[in-house]
């Protein structure tokens, strides 16, 4: 190993990206908290209004029930997204022009804008002339995801898994590729069976780019907005109106902007939350096994 | 700065939080920390400390002026005490 020099003045590289982060992230964000605590009618009027917009956006039931909801579809698309993701990386060819083909085949979904992918679906499970709608139909099911709760459930969770499984088997992929063969050799040696080399060899080395990815694909479906909304507009009644949806409906379509800076801070704070819960539980986890002498 | 609508309260909020990290600073150029292991399940430097402490205050603000009906001074001193209690055997 090359010994580096140590020197904190490197930091002040970084100086030019924290200004770009003040004017677009810290500043907005301040911005923010100063709205949360007061009435603003216009730029004269306003009045100082404490903590009672965090108060009433905390006991209302509406926002509570789409709390609820949101941990239900982000823990769902999870759930089946990371295990599909890794299934379809160890299935992927590894070399040739195979590799190629099924590589742009499987990015594709994550190359359509978010507006698109609910445009798609929208015809694609429409009753009439859909294909997925009017096949059900067809088969006997009367699928409806404007009236069936159920309907709308299972298709955005369908519809996020055909959209975003692809990052998770891309993530994995690279990261089954970066393996020296020289582990698979020991493993044949070893006669491990194919569950032994996965268990010990592929997944331990796949942590990184999972970390990543769960990561990646919490906040995107925490934070989802575009593709239940064109989809199913967070009908039928609310039963797919996610928090993003609640938000812009009260910071928009009503204009109470101190109510929706309260709620904002606080999705912003659930999301801090878990994504360092995360982080921290993942890096420690590979600490442990650094110090026994492992990966 | 008019646009941003200030108050007295988040100005106040916003230098503490901006003088807090100064002295995060000052503090670590004149005694780096050591990751150590305290009460936490995990080894923090005093920096994750911190971020700790703050994060938890949040919540216990959150928690007070939702679910409750005690002042929110109550918060902020649990908040201080908790953050004092993490920086020193967290």
């Amino acid at each position: 190993m090359v010994n580096k020099v140590y020197n904190n003045r490197a930091w002040l590289l970084v100086l030019p990206m924290l200004v770009l982060v003040a004017f677009s992230a810290i500043i907005p964000l301040m911005t923010v908290v100063n709205y949360s605590v007061q009435d603003v009618f216009d730029a004269n009027t306003r009045f100082f209004t404490g903590a009672e917009w965090f108060e009433r956006t905390l006991n209302n039931a509406g926002l509570q029930a789409a709390l609820l909801r949101q941990f239900a579809f982000s823990f769902t698309v999870l759930a089946i997204q990371v295990p599909l993701g890794i299934g379809i990386a160890l299935l992927m060819p590894k070399r040739g022009w195979q590799a190629s083909a099924v590589l742009i085949l499987i990015t594709l979904p994550l190359l359509i804008p978010w507006n698109v992918v609910g445009s798609i679906w929208q015809i694609f499970t429409r009753g009439d002339i859909g294909l997925m709608g009017a096949g059900l139909r067809g088969l006997g099911y009367g699928y409806n995801i404007t009236r069936n709760p159920v309907d709308a459930w299972a298709t955005i969770i369908l519809m996020d898994v055909w959209h975003w499984t692809p990052l998770i088997a891309l993530l994995c992929y690279s990261g089954l590729r970066s393996i020296p063969e020289a582990y698979y050799q020991a493993a044949r040696i070893d006669r491990a069976s194919k569950w032994a080399v996965f268990r010990y060899i592929q997944l331990p080395k796949l942590t990184n780019v999972l970390v990543i990815g769960v990561l990646l694909r919490f906040m995107h479906s925490f934070m989802i907005y575009a593709e239940p909304f064109v989809l199913t507009g967070g009908g039928p009644g609310s039963s797919t109106t996610f928090l993003s949806q609640s938000l812009t409906t009260m910071a928009i379509g009503q204009q109470d902007l101190g109510p929706s800076a309260a709620f904002s801070l606080i999705y912003f704070l659930i999301i801090l939350l878990v994504c360092w819960v995360f982080y921290t539980a993942i890096m420690n986890m590979q600490k442990d096994k650094a110090e026994r002498g492992g990966v | 700065m008019a646009w941003m609508v200030w108050t007295l309260p988040t100005a106040v909020f916003f230098s503490t939080i901006a003088a807090i990290l100064a002295g995060m600073a000052a503090w670590e150029v004149i005694s780096p920390t050591v990751e150590r292991k305290g009460f936490l399940p995990i080894a923090t430097t005093r920096g994750d400390r911190l971020f700790i402490g703050l994060l938890s205050a949040a919540y216990i603000h959150l928690i007070v002026v939702g679910f409750t009906d005690i002042t929110i001074w109550v918060a902020l001193a649990i908040s201080v005490v908790w953050l004092l209690i993490l920086l020193r055997w967290g």
